[in-house]
């Protein structure tokens, strides 16, 4: 019993940065946004958060800024797509690209280097008491209860309010959403922004409370499980917290697992083995179900020309 | 034409700058530097053209896959996957086997393991309808991880003083390079050779026609009764087959044993995926393309030792070529995306 509330409870910040980052694009691709840069914003906004937070021995104001350069990384990828309509896939890539060059150029001095104020677990009082779901859920460090409202609120957009319906309708059928006087390329901008600020924060979370070093690439495909956590998620909010907590206990077990022999290597892979095994049950899922990705992930919309 | 100046400008001038503030180093200099290591001697231009023999192989598969719209992004896990299957002939299957057959096996069980390798995603999107992109790139993982297994375990060469190497591969297993270069010329040649085979395959055949017409309209091919699964195996087969090839290249070219993934390839696979479409996805274009980017890979390990910048300024690099293609493609309208829609 101890040792299963244990794994939940390591299980919580190992998902955190996946829960931030597939909020974020699950916006952006209900817009009709498809962002594979996620895995770059990720790392930037890790690099930016170590490096601020060293700078200013103030953890929330590196974790701020790398919100920032994670919202601007983001706005290279909606210009692309946007006002470009350049290919997304081809602009996320170099995103990503740009992303671990460029973090690796800035966190060169940051290596080996220990972080001067990190984020502090801070228990819950009265809640933290509760069996099981006390120490699981509230004995965790304050992002972590931050991204249990955001998830929260990015559910409650999403399917309760005026924003949220007009944010679908792009996604899906971007030539009624035209029609019906929305604007689209606005709604665009700000999801793919939204997103970039959430990447950002995850990569925050990565390396000012999880690990909380910096090392080169340590993302280390963080961004791409995203990726698939969304897809998995069947792009709804509330799934997406059991898709990333799922990942979390993986990445638990792997850490585990270790001292009973099994080879580093091959558990290092159990998260991508994992997670090409749960995007074949979703698809399942999916075609079962009729529901699907957004219609229009991924086409640059263009109003037709009436010339 | 002007827009495309702009887009460029806006992309190039504050990358530029980045790197100077960053580092302190003026663009000038790394610049120079970057020429200088990779064209301005004997020795450079060899190590270029050495470098240049991976980026071509992946580069040339990649155009054809990138043509048809399917984005295989794992050429790197393909390229590792080949140089699993040459070292496992080479080590453990015919190590005493003459040159000439030694060697042919070698790379045809590269060529396999590459292909295999892209096999996954291919069937995963035939049959679950899921994205290549993601289940390429997590192969991609679990290939570099694979290959660590190896030589950390089952693999390691008790005779390298502890380091994570496989046994040196037999004389037989080593491909013969030219004069005292790393240039591991047969390697090149089948590149060259393969690049104009692919090139003639797209422009002549019936499938390089299958694969632009799915290119350009993935569900106007399916009424035209192309039979889209097939067609999608056959070109992840190409261009995972051509990916380990150049693996092969690497551990029977260059190292002669299986060694770390990173060791093994400083992104290649990744690289090509740049390359391929700075050569506008054409197999003969992609040859000087790949000198230009082995160049670029030659003058990031210089910059690395002289400058003391880190490696990953030649990714930073990277992105921003990246990103300047695709603004020419904008303006020229030819990477748009209009056909066909992403799936799941």
């Amino acid at each position: 019993m101890n040792l299963i509330v244990d794994i939940l409870r390591a299980a919580i910040p190992a998902g955190t940065p996946l829960l931030l980052g597939t909020l974020g694009e699950i916006y952006v691709e209900r817009s009709g946004i498809l962002n594979l840069g996620v895995e770059g914003i990720m790392i930037m906004g890790a690099v930016t958060a170590f490096g601020v937070t060293t700078l200013t021995s103030n953890v929330w104001l590196g974790i701020f800024a790398s919100t920032i350069t994670g919202g601007m990384m983001a706005l290279i990828h909606a210009f692309d797509c946007v006002t470009l309509k350049a290919n997304q896939t081809l602009s996320g890539l170099a995103l990503t690209m740009l992303g671990s060059g460029l973090s690796g150029l800035i966190g060169k001095r940051y290596i080996g280097m220990p972080l001067s104020s990190k984020l502090q677990n801070v228990p819950l009082k009265g809640l933290v008491n509760i069996p099981v779901i006390g120490p699981v859920l509230f004995d965790q460090d304050p992002l972590v209860y931050i991204s249990y409202i955001l998830a929260f609120l990015f559910w409650f957009f999403l399917f309760n309010t005026r924003f949220g319906i007009t944010l679908r309708s792009v996604g899906e059928s971007p030539e009624v959403a035209d029609s019906a006087g929305i604007n689209i390329p606005a709604i665009q901008y700000f999801a793919v922004f939204l997103g970039g600020i959430m990447s950002g924060l995850g990569g925050a979370y990565l390396s000012v409370a999880y690990a909380p070093v910096w090392i080169e690439g340590m993302t280390a495909g963080t961004g791409w499980i995203v990726l698939a956590i969304t897809i998995f998620s069947l792009w709804r909010p509330e799934r997406a917290i059991l898709g990333s907590y799922l990942f979390g206990g993986v990445r638990v077990l792997q850490y585990r697992l270790q001292p009973l022999g099994i080879s580093p290597n091959i558990l290092n892979m159990m998260p991508f083995v994992f997670t090409i095994l749960v995007l074949m049950i979703a698809s399942r899922e999916i075609s079962k179900k009729r529901i699907g990705a957004p219609a229009s992930l991924g086409v640059s919309y263009q109003r037709e020309k009436t010339l | 034409m002007s827009k495309n100046i702009w887009v460029s400008f806006s992309v190039i001038v504050p990358g530029v700058l980045a790197i100077y503030l960053i580092s302190g180093v003026r663009p000038d200099i790394i610049f120079k530097s970057i020429i200088v290591s990779a064209f301005g001697s004997i020795y450079g231009i060899t190590e270029t053209l050495t470098k240049s023999i991976p980026l071509m192989l992946c580069g040339i598969g990649l155009s054809a896959a990138f043509k048809s719209s399917i984005w295989n992004i794992g050429a790197e896990g393909q390229l590792l996957m080949g140089a699993v299957g040459a070292t496992w002939i080479a080590l453990y299957v015919i190590p005493n086997a003459p040159r000439l057959i030694l060697l042919t096996v070698m790379f045809l069980s590269g060529a396999i393991f590459g292909a295999l390798w892209a096999f996954v995603p291919a069937i995963l999107k035939i049959k679950f309808n899921l994205n290549e992109i993601i289940i390429s790139l997590m192969m991609n993982y679990i290939a570099i991880e694979f290959v660590n297994y190896l030589v950390y375990g089952p693999w390691r060469s008790p005779f390298e003083w502890g380091f994570p190497y496989s046994t040196k591969f037999p004389l037989n297993a080593q491909i013969p390079r030219f004069l005292d270069t790393r240039i591991h010329y047969p390697t090149l040649l089948l590149a060259l050779f393969l690049a104009v085979f692919v090139h003639i395959l797209l422009k002549r055949s019936k499938l390089g026609y299958e694969i632009k017409v799915i290119g350009e309209n993935m569900e106007a091919a399916k009424y035209a009764g192309l039979n889209i699964s097939r067609i999608i195996v056959v070109i992840l087969l190409l261009s995972g087959g051509l990916a380990g090839l150049a693996g092969v290249g690497e551990v029977a070219g260059i190292h002669h044993r299986l060694r770390v993934a990173s060791g093994i390839s400083p992104g290649y696979g990744y690289t090509a995926i740049i390359v391929a479409w700075l050569g506008k996805l054409n197999p003969l274009l992609i040859i000087p393309v790949s000198l230009l980017f082995g160049g670029l890979l030659v003058g990031g390990d210089s910059i690395q030792v002289s400058l003391g910048l880190p490696g990953a300024t030649i990714n930073f690099i990277n992105g921003l070529v990246l990103i300047f293609v695709m603004a020419q493609g904008f303006s020229n309208n030819r990477i748009f995306i209009k056909k066909g829609r992403n799936r799941v």
